[in-house]
């Protein structure tokens, strides 16, 4: 089981490069109750109370992501987020790390293709501290080019890490290139690498100076707090950074797609090959161009607790336990970020299968599904487990602020994470099967093939 | 999604296996009572779990350890404890694998098992409403897995799967290359994995005979944290552990010293980043320098964004994204154990740079700054580790293991108060070894 679940953890975190799914997989989780409220300068400030232990996690999310970079300057929205870890006017290079760490805090940051966060956990006793530093890097943050070059190799090194160093990687790149003609989400969250090596001092003040801005921020605090306790805190700290312009983010839309597009990557370091296929899916928030429409989001995010969820999904059961033609195959479906989304199929073959055979086999159940249609039990099934979800997701100490953070910064609402088990359980089976064909039948997709060096 | 820092497995293995080496108390926060009250819960037939109440979510999260893991695996029969902990939850008692997995899915109930070098774990987690169902699934993997065909193939079939692809994997080929040198006669020199042929090789026998002989009550810890109360625990914890073995089949792992060549071993890959890893003797979890190791280490190569090692091969010379040191307590052995991803042509600088800072640690030992802000960082942290359920309860387990005392918590800030500049920089100079610093690079490193 853990194996599977394996599998299917990478793949999620394939997705989750892409699509931040792994946290919006959390956003089906649930109630948190949160309190929200926005300070004079228009930076909203939501609250999650949960007193296990007396700490607090703040972040603060500005919504500007990977896919607001000039074209030619990917990377430098993720550049940048290193970059925020050096010095400002008042602050030596360094100093809010070590200060959060003398205090005892975690802290770290993270780019993704919708937004960009900063968080510290601390000690509740701690959290004006942490306030300060964080408002003072909003806006007065100092780049010094020595800086900018030796970060800019840490991220090359980075790169090479994640991508470069690992033949899946490169071909999701490639994917997504394929996969978005038009729209930013083509590009790779950390950039080209010669686009990361051509990056400016001028090109990464214009993205902090265009985007960095309280009313352009959300701060999200969940642990041992009130709202009431922490609105004096953000209006003396957040509460005196004056607004910048207003900005709206404008990307080049998707044109409606009409062909299916295959792509291929034979690569001598591959030792275990895998079939994927992905279409264009909505969420939410966006429709697909000439696809289908926003009303199947949640049927969608039903969908795929059924098909891409432990080893009684459907496609689980077909392929890898019956026929014994794969070590995994499943479906995943990011329904965070701003759109558009993606639904994807997957399996790699079991020793001696070729990725053909698998195809044909996928491509069978798929077609199978699509006619027979999923089962009103299965719904079922699939819809306690996802109440269920909604009540741990409430353990953590964290969840509620990454969740309610991501689903805010991507331009969802606080009631769009409220209202979710309400929503999951409206669902019907009719729903969910007319969202999966509306998808995937006779709409174009990437198909994508790892295969061996020496594989036909 | 990227993030600035890395993200370590071996640290969240170390988190396991020794999750309570933070202190318990925040350096502002109340200094007299922990904020988790740990009660002592013994059934009538004889089992004892730690408890952690807490009734604010109808939840119930469960740990446990055996002690053995993947170190009792036979020559030849490498990966079987992971094996077995990938196919308890494939069926057991009357359920077949479909049925069994089917009736977890349905009540929303979490269950896994993982085999580490010297564990093999597993972790519950229920709603209050489905308690008694799902300590009775938890029951059943434990004392009457079926090991059914169909699923052992399915299951080999994974293993297999994920060795062929780590056999092109830099990181993985480094661990497993530097785990042979340093312990060439030792169980903790074979891959807790397996290898394709050890894999092939472990029929349904090894596997039943691995359960029967090693999950049992003599070698076994729980901790329980969430809505249920110690009268509650006692019944599941009969009902639940109550038919396993008193004893395991006896068995001992020999002590063992690390072999630290000082060598430096070259695979060549054609990959643009070459994965470096190192590791010299350490400090094992019960001996009584174990915190000073642990502030040492800190400021040398485990402090986040503040360490020597982040400072001088990342945050200066940008030679690395992932750099860092961790303590390595094994029962049997130990180690300080890093890693390192560089280009190629930066190889030769950064094993310079590691080598001058263990050098410069063990000669002129750390400031008094550096260790006042090792011991606020280390004794502030310990409250972000009760983040949830699931964590607070593999604490409770590993307070247990590792013979900490129920107390621990009350007393783990003083610990680390206690070291002063003097242990930490004599412990520099007699535990440093540069010249036994033995290295790993897989890549194609310049020169």
């Amino acid at each position: 089981m853990r194996i599977q679940n394996l599998t299917r953890a990478l793949f999620f975190f394939f997705v989750a490069c892409l699509m931040t799914l792994s946290w919006t997989a959390n956003a089906r989780n649930g109630v948190f109750n949160p309190e929200s409220f926005y300070l004079n300068n228009g930076m909203q400030v939501v609250v999650a109370s949960n007193h296990r232990i007396p700490v607090v996690t703040h972040m603060v999310w500005y919504k500007a992501g990977s896919a607001e970079e000039e074209p030619g300057k990917s990377g430098a929205a993720h550049l940048l987020e290193h970059l925020m870890f050096k010095g400002t006017k008042t602050m030596p290079s360094g100093a809010f790390s070590k200060a959060v760490a003398r205090n005892g805090g975690s802290e770290n940051a993270f780019t993704s293709l919708d937004y960009t966060g900063y968080y510290q956990t601390v000690a509740v006793d701690r959290l004006e501290d942490v306030m300060k530093m964080e408002a003072d890097r909003m806006t007065n943050l100092v780049l010094t080019p020595e800086e900018i070059e030796t970060e800019r190799l840490v991220v090359l090194e980075e790169r090479r890490q994640r991508t470069d160093n690992n033949p899946g990687a490169i071909l999701r790149e490639h994917v997504n290139a394929a996969l978005f003609l038009n729209h930013p989400y083509r590009r790779p969250i950390i950039g080209w690498a010669h686009e990361i090596a051509a990056l400016g001092k001028d090109d990464l003040e214009r993205f902090y100076r265009r985007w960095y801005a309280p009313n352009n921020a959300i701060l999200v605090v969940a642990g041992d707090i009130t709202a009431k306790e922490l609105r004096p805190l953000a209006e003396k700290t957040y509460g005196k950074i004056l607004p910048a312009p207003s900005v709206s983010r404008t990307r080049a839309k998707e044109p409606p797609q009409s062909a299916s597009r295959r792509i291929e990557l034979k690569h001598a370091r591959v030792r275990q090959p895998a079939w994927n296929r992905t279409y264009l899916a909505p969420n939410r928030k966006t429709p697909i161009q000439g696809g289908p429409g926003t009303e199947h989001a949640d049927a969608l995010e039903v969908l795929s607790e059924i098909l891409g969820s432990g080893s009684t999904s459907p496609l689980y059961r077909s392929i890898v336990i019956d026929k014994k033609l794969a070590v995994s195959a499943g479906l995943g479906y990011g329904s965070g970020g701003i759109g558009p989304s993606r639904l994807s199929f997957y399996a790699s073959p079991r020793s001696g299968v070729d990725l053909e055979t698998l195809e044909t086999a996928m491509e069978a159940e798929i077609e199978k599904l699509l006619t027979n249609g999923i089962s009103a039990k299965e719904v079922e099934r699939a819809r306690t487990r996802m109440l269920a979800e909604a009540v741990f997701a409430r353990d953590s100490l964290s969840a509620g602020a990454r969740v309610l953070g991501a689903t805010l910064a991507s331009g969802g609402t606080i009631d769009d994470v409220e209202s979710w088990p309400q929503r999951m359980a409206a669902v019907t089976v009719g729903q969910v099967n007319d969202a999966f064909r509306a998808v995937v039948n006779g709409r174009p997709s990437v198909t994508s093939l790892l295969l061996l060096e020496d594989e036909k | 999604m990227i993030s600035r820092h890395p993200f370590s497995l071996l640290a969240v293995f170390f988190f396991f296996l020794t999750g309570c080496t933070a202190s318990p108390l925040p350096e502002t926060g109340e200094k007299d009572k922990s904020f988790v009250r740990i009660e002592r819960v013994v059934s009538p037939g004889g089992i004892e779990a730690w408890l952690v109440q807490d009734h604010t979510n109808p939840i119930i999260a469960v740990r446990f350890s055996f002690t053995g893991g993947a170190s009792l695996d036979e020559t030849g029969k490498e990966g079987l404890a992971e094996m077995v902990s990938s196919l308890l939850d494939e069926g057991a008692g009357e359920l077949d694998s479909q049925s069994f997995q089917r009736r977890l899915e349905d009540l929303s109930v979490t269950l896994r098992f993982s085999a580490s070098r010297d564990f093999f774990s597993g972790r519950l987690k229920t709603l209050t409403d489905n308690t008694g169902e799902a300590f009775d699934l938890l029951r059943l993997a434990l004392a009457e897995p079926r090991f059914d065909p169909e699923p052992v193939e399915r299951i080999r079939s994974q293993l297999l799967a994920v060795l062929r692809q780590n056999e092109e994997d830099p990181d993985t080929i480094a661990g497993r290359t530097l785990n042979r040198i340093l312990f060439p006669d030792h169980t903790y020199g074979r891959p807790a994995s397996g290898d394709s042929e050890s894999i092939k090789s472990i029929t349904r026998e090894d596997l039943g005979k691995y359960a029967s002989a090693y999950l049992a009550r003599g070698n076994l810890k729980i901790g329980v944290v969430g809505d249920i109360t110690p009268e509650q625990l006692q019944t599941y914890l009969d009902h639940t552990f109550g038919g396993l073995p008193d004893e395991p089949v006896p068995f001992s792992i020999p002590e063992t010293t690390p072999r630290t060549t000082g060598e430096t071993r070259i695979i060549e890959m054609d990959v643009p980043q070459s994965a470096i890893v190192f590791a010299q003797s350490g400090v094992k979890r019960d001996q009584p320098e174990f915190f000073t190791a642990y502030v040492l280490n800190h400021i040398l190569g485990e402090g986040g964004f503040t360490s020597r090692l982040y400072n001088e091969i990342r945050e200066k010379r940008g030679l690395a994204y992932a750099i860092g040191s961790y303590l390595y307590p094994l029962k049997r052995t130990a180690l300080i154990y890093g890693s390192a991803g560089t280009a190629n042509a930066g190889v030769k600088e950064a094993l310079q740079v590691l080598r001058d800072e263990w050098h410069l640690m063990k000669d002129k030992g750390v400031t008094p700054e550096e260790l006042k802000d090792a011991k606020t960082y280390l004794t502030g942290s310990y409250p972000l580790r009760f983040s949830s359920s699931g964590r607070i309860a593999a604490i409770l387990v590993a307070m247990q293991t590792e013979n900490l005392g129920i107390d621990y918590l009350d007393n783990r800030n003083s610990y680390i108060e206690a070291v002063t500049l003097e242990d930490v920089n004599a412990l520099a100079r007699k535990l440093l070894t540069p010249e036994d610093l033995t290295i790993v690079v897989v890549g194609k490193p310049d020169a």
